[in-house]
């Protein structure tokens, strides 16, 4: 099971000031599958997913990505992570973000066109980043996590504010560098996400309240939905 | 360190500023300004020429101190550092790399004031003038790194521009500019004797008045220097990989 599972959480305990924002969270991610993270703003998406990058100071449990303890220098390339609010330089071009990202990773240059042409940016190459409409700039910066060959990639609500169709696309690529073997964890706030991915991480206020695919969510609780599925996971928790 | 990533930094730091064509003007004509005002201040070349010398290790020094606080603290509460926390490049790959940009802005704009003193202002000097561009150049560097160590304690761009007074007035006052060194009161010398900007001040004044290199003149390049390097290494201590 180690050697499949991409990520593994135990236990993991996380304070930010006083507040314990992560209570004894656990988790298994499978290789090469989109792993969905939901759950309303502020039940801690953002910082379970800045833990399996590492940048985020932990105070007990343990996360192993990729067979290394996350953090690890040796991941640094194996990782790409897109934070929820673009990580990008507004004043520069849209290429030149990604040649200074792709010269730090020293991924080939000829990554560069790929990743615009992946996330459908061609035509605004040259264009400034703070001249970018919301979703040209989210795009940007989750071109900026797809370059080298990242085996895991880590992108925190990377949808928000894109058109449907676009949003759809995204996803179909998602999917695609899944069945290449790439492992996703994609957060979002929006349920109707939640259907699009193989496996799912329901969070509510720092812990798991699910871990497990959409199907037999929908069976495990007897809903039509997952916005169900989840509502229903969190009156039998605050039921018991 | 990697020698790729950080020619990259400094690569896409300069590119950042070709795309900011006012604060490239602003920092490279602001002391050469400043030195114009001061020159017609005074109305005399003589004492412009005794003043001058310090202003010229000043001026650099305190602007390159502003803008790098500033700009490194944007990077710092901006995501993209965050980013570049995950990605395999070293702390001292980021300072240095930033270091190196802003040395070449710094080395611009002591230039263009060393040039415009020595030509229209009047300032004459007895030592070698590239000499009087490499102390300015490194003392601009010193405001460069103390700009960069300065931003990590500040948690917003108001509180940077306040840490201008607090890192660099004390070392203006101090330096020798306004009163000699050797007159101050005991505690007042002390203290002036351990702020870098008395060396490159004391440094400036040396190679104004004598063509000789003497070995206090190499001491005191030698002090403004480490306290350069000293500066962005304690930046890199201060720049974490993981955060609250």
């Amino acid at each position: 099971m180690t050697s499949s599972a991409a990520v593994e959480v135990t236990g993991l305990r996380v304070y930010r000031g006083k507040r314990l924002v992560l209570r004894d969270v656990s988790c298994t991610i499978p290789r090469g599958s989109v792993t969905g993270l939901l759950g309303p703003s502020g039940c801690g998406k953002t910082t379970l997913m800045r833990s399996v990058v590492g940048v985020q100071i932990v105070s007990g449990g343990s996360v192993t990505v990729l067979g290394s303890s996350a953090g690890s220098p040796g991941l640094r390339d194996r990782i790409g992570y897109a934070t929820q609010s673009p990580s990008v330089y507004a004043d520069l071009s849209v290429v030149e973000n990604l040649r200074y990202f792709c010269a730090v990773l020293r991924a080939p240059r000829s990554d560069v066109q790929r990743v615009i042409d992946e996330v459908g940016l061609g035509g605004h190459e040259s264009q400034l980043v703070s001249s970018l409409s919301g979703g040209e700039l989210s795009r940007t910066s989750l071109a900026v996590a797809l370059l080298g060959k990242p085996e895991l990639l880590v992108l925190d609500e990377p949808t928000v504010g894109l058109d449907p169709l676009l949003r759809d696309e995204l996803w179909t690529l998602f999917r695609s560098l899944a069945s290449r073997g790439v492992t996703l964890l994609v957060s979002s706030h929006v349920m109707d996400e939640a259907a699009r991915c193989e496996r799912l991480l329901l969070m509510r206020d720092g812990a798991l309240l699910a871990d497990d695919t959409p199907a037999s969510l929908l069976s495990a609780t007897g809903t039509g939905d997952l916005e169900q599925a989840f509502l229903h996971l969190v009156r039998a928790k605050e039921a018991a | 360190m990697n020698t790729s990533i950080l020619l990259a930094t400094t690569a896409r730091i300069l590119n950042q500023f070709r795309h900011d064509r006012r604060t490239v003007a602003l920092m490279v004509l602001m002391p050469s300004l400043l030195l114009i005002l001061l020159r017609f201040v005074f109305n005399s070349e003589a004492a412009f020429s005794r003043a001058a010398p310090a202003l010229l290790a000043v001026f650099p020094f305190a602007i390159m101190f502003i803008v790098t606080s500033i700009t490194t603290l944007r990077e710092r509460t901006t995501a993209t550092l965050e980013r570049l926390m995950t990605m395999p490049i070293g702390k001292l790959d980021l300072l240095f790399g930033y270091a190196l940009a802003f040395g070449v802005v710094a080395l611009v704009q002591v230039l263009v004031a060393v040039g415009i003193s020595l030509t229209w202002l009047g300032l004459s000097i007895g030592g070698s003038v590239w000499l009087l561009v490499v102390i300015a150049g490194l003392d601009a560097l010193l405001g460069t790194a103390l700009g960069l160590f300065a931003s990590a304690f500040a948690r917003t761009e108001f509180q940077a521009v306040q840490f201008m007074p607090l890192f660099v007035m004390p070392q203006v006052l101090l330096c020798g500019l306004f009163s000699p060194r050797e007159a101050m009161t005991p505690v007042l010398e002390w203290l002036s004797n351990v702020m870098p900007l008395s060396y490159a001040v004391d440094a400036l004044t040396a190679v104004t008045t004598s063509s000789d290199i003497t070995a206090e003149l190499v001491r005191n390049l030698a002090i403004v220097a480490a306290c350069g390097l000293l500066a962005l290494v304690l930046g890199a201590v201060t720049l974490r990989r993981r955060t609250p």
